[in-house]
């Protein structure tokens, strides 16, 4: 060693450079583009999966009875308000009924006077009777009289005149009768009409239920068929659920399904699908159907709160699942990235049934038993060097 | 045969790795600079290769769903998929807005995907973490950029969302990381008020006699119900089947659709040609200037360190050293204070890429580019020095 301080600051010099180049070499490997990508991989098993349908809707009430006036007419007075219970027949509202009550009166002394004149004519028919009894009576005894000759010819023939007129008079009176009679059947249908004009502006409940809206207050006019106060059954509440048409294979009356309530965030309840509707939105590109609580909780829902429904679909044969993560599309064809020996490869593969929790099942290309790729830090190729790893780094814990 | 230059930095060898490492972050800002342009456009690469779209169709006249407002109907794309070529076609919808979490909101571009499955055109290709969209409403996959994570409830306009996975380099052409809903959510959040303006509308709607005329109660129905209608996307996703010729499909869906469409060329020229151009020629100009910087302090430097030795040079000259040789000694001390240079810009720059509020790319070949670059300027900016040494009189050596 001749010059063993100049050997130090050799050393000293490469001691600060050699771990910078070494850095650098690291750097250059494993950063950009030149880097393996992380990757995740899972082993694909065979087993059914549980698909389910998760759709939107809105609660409603089955059937809703709009009561209003069968005319146009102002309202008088209303009863009752929204959120009361009502019974079947209790008085909801009442319109103005304006000159009915004096019309009612005059129609009713037009009945009395029909009854008076039926009466009148009844006592006609009598006296015309009795009118014509005595006729028969003088017309026999001069008819007789004149056969003997102890009457004259042309008296005998005015009292059988005399009988034709008064049987004239009979028949006139019965029909004057039968006149008075018709008269009085048009009157009393007439008071009655009225009457019946009268009670329907007393709007009533046509059942058991609940106000839900109160269309008008006194002193409001209202046009025939406008809605005055609408009751609902608070019993028969439903949903009417919008299903993507999507995934909504195998959609039918009768599954069970879970109701989310907007109002009631974390529970759900149990319903059922009543049924879907044959006719599906084509505009929104959904099916409607309509789905009902198993036990109506208390207390109801509003209508037209907004729901979410899961509805569990018939359990689908056993398959090879993957995570929907593992699925990707590579040049046109829809596949998975499987891994053996270190080695990437891109197995196309056909998808069948899936769950709401991300697994779908492959009908095609799979076997079950292959290692996929579930998540990777970058977008793979044929060529990308991977490096399994438990997680991705950086994302969720 | 000694090395001259070896032995000249060895003498001074703290001072020529101080130099080296102070004129290293220089170079390490104008990498950065660099992967900053290549951040930029890539960002609109992966904009596009995350739509997964081989067309964009849009409205008519339009410059596409990232340039200007587009809307089409969003029945359009039945009448696209019937066309020959067409693969698969899929509603889109892209508006850039703050989502929040807690109190706590982050600018992101929310985009509306039809919840089809993986593979769809629009679908975020890869995921780190969760799963992809599986309801028709109410969930989310977003880019790890905004920091939310798997089981997160975030909220965009009326309505809150479950995070239900992660991706990754999901970005719109301006850096903001994507959130992906599904498309009925994305459409009322687009196109839908918030519910105090519903109200009003209501109101105003109600207030106005020809819409609420007297006498026809259900009219003022009829009118708000049409007044909350969204029928409108921004694009339409379009994979060609192979053995189709994209221009040619999209040449069809033009002339018989009356709408525009765009390849994928097109849309790469309107985002990188039109949209980051401005963007790229102001960094360029920034590369510009910190190259002639680096250059000037290179120069500087090596012509205060020859400086520094003049005396030194003298006697070389007068022992007889040629005047190669001293040029070369001055080159190769500035090439090995650019390589040091090089090196510490090269850790610096991607020790402080993923600090960075932009994507920032560090390409290779960039590197190499930025290398050589160094080097050509080391040299250049030794010659100021290497004048000022020949000029050197020998007998300085002995004079006082």
């Amino acid at each position: 060693m001749k010059l063993p301080w100049k050997s130090r600051r050799w050393m000293v010099l490469a001691a600060l450079l050699v771990p910078l180049g070494a850095a650098f070499a690291y750097v250059a490997a494993r950063s950009g583009p030149l880097a393996p990508v992380p990757v995740t991989v899972a082993t694909v098993e065979t087993k059914p999966l549980e698909p389910a349908l998760h759709g939107i809707g809105t609660v409603e009430a089955r059937y809703t009875h709009r009561v209003g006036p069968t005319s146009a007419g102002r309202v008088l007075r209303v009863e009752v308000d929204v959120g009361e219970r009502v019974r079947a027949g209790q008085l909801l509202a009442e319109i103005d009924p304006v000159d009915l009550d004096a019309r009612l009166t005059a129609q009713q002394a037009a009945l009395a006077r029909a009854e008076a004149n039926v009466d009148a004519a009844d006592a006609q028919l009598s006296d015309a009777g009795a009118r014509a009894a005595h006729a028969a009576t003088q017309a026999r005894r001069y008819g007789e009289l004149s056969r003997q000759g102890a009457a004259s010819e042309e008296v005998s023939d005015t009292k059988r005149q005399e009988l034709l007129v008064s049987e004239a008079a009979v028949a006139s009176a019965r029909a004057g009768l039968e006149a008075a009679r018709e008269e009085l059947a048009r009157a009393r249908a007439d008071a009655n009409a009225i009457g019946r004009q009268r009670s329907s502006l007393r709007l009533v409940a046509p059942v058991d239920g609940l106000v839900s809206a109160r269309g008008a207050d006194p002193g409001s006019t209202v046009v025939a068929g406008q809605p005055v106060i609408e009751v609902i059954d608070p019993t028969t509440l439903w949903i009417n659920v919008r299903f993507d048409q999507l995934r909504a294979a195998g959609l039918r009356a009768g599954l069970p399904a879970r109701i989310a309530l907007r109002s009631r965030t974390g529970e759900a309840v149990k319903g059922r699908l009543l049924r879907v509707e044959p006719v599906a939105d084509p505009i929104t590109e959904e099916l409607v159907a309509k789905v009902v609580f198993a036990v109506p909780p208390e207390p109801l829902p509003a209508v037209g709160e907004l729901a979410e429904v899961t509805v569990a679909l018939p359990r689908s044969p056993p398959a090879p699942v993957v995570a929907n993560a593992s699925v990707q599309r590579v040049a046109g064809r829809l596949g998975v990235w499987t891994v053996a020996d270190g080695e990437l490869q891109f197995t196309p593969v056909k998808t069948g049934a899936n769950d709401l929790d991300g697994r779908v099942q492959v009908v095609e290309g799979l076997q079950g038993g292959e290692r996929v790729v579930v998540y990777s830090q970058r977008a793979l190729r044929a060529r990308t060097r991977v490096e399994v790893v438990e997680r991705i780094p950086g994302a969720s814990p | 045969m000694i090395s001259l230059a070896g032995r000249d930095i060895l003498h001074a060898w703290g001072k020529f790795v101080f130099t080296g490492v102070g004129l290293g972050l220089l170079v390490g800002v104008t990498l950065s600079m660099a992967g900053i342009y290549r951040g930029m456009v890539d960002d609109a690469q992966v904009l596009l290769d995350n739509s997964g779209a081989d067309l964009w169709v849009v409205q008519q006249g339009t410059l596409g769903p990232y340039a200007e407002p587009s809307s089409v109907y969003d029945d359009a794309y039945r009448g696209v998929l019937a066309m020959p070529g067409v693969a698969r076609a899929s509603n889109v919808t892209y508006l850039t807005m703050q989502v929040r979490l807690g109190d706590r909101d982050v600018r992101a571009m929310v985009v509306g995907i039809v919840p089809g499955g993986p593979g769809e055109p629009g679908q975020p290709g890869h995921l780190v973490a969760g799963r992809h969209i599986t309801r028709g409403h109410y969930e989310a996959v977003v880019d790890v950029a905004t920091g939310f994570r798997v089981g997160d409830r975030i909220r965009i306009r009326r309505t809150e969302y479950a995070v239900v996975g992660l991706t990754r380099r999901a970005v719109s052409s301006s850096g903001d990381p994507m959130v992906f809903v599904p498309l009925k959510d994305a459409q009322e959040a687009q196109f839908l008020k918030d519910a105090d303006a519903i109200v009003q509308q209501r109101r105003r709607t109600a207030a106005n006699a020809s819409l609420n005329p007297p006498g026809a109660p259900g009219v003022v129905g009829a009118v708000v119900a049409s007044q909350t209608k969204s029928p409108y996307v921004n694009a339409v996703l379009v994979q060609v089947e192979p053995g189709y010729e994209p221009a040619a499909v999209a040449a069809d869906i033009q002339r018989w659709k009356r709408l525009q469409v765009y390849t994928r060329p097109q849309v790469e020229e309107i985002l990188v040609g039109k949209l980051i151009a401005t963007s790229a020629r102001q960094i360029a100009m920034f590369l510009v200037i910190l190259s002639v910087v680096s250059a000037a302090v290179v120069a500087f430097i090596i012509y205060t360190m020859t400086a520094g030795k003049i005396r030194e040079i003298a006697v070389l000259k007068l022992i007889g050293a040629r005047n190669r040789t001293i040029a070369a000694m001055i080159v190769q001390q500035a090439l090995a204070l650019g390589a040091i240079a090089f090196v510490v810009g090269k850790l610096a720059a991607t020790a402080w890429a993923p600090v960075f509020p932009k994507y920032v790319l560090l390409l290779p070949g960039d590197a190499v580019r930025g290398f050589a670059a160094v080097m050509v300027i080391c040299v250049l900016a030794s010659g100021v020095a290497i004048r000022a040494a020949l000029a050197v009189d020998p007998a300085d050596a002995v004079g006082g």
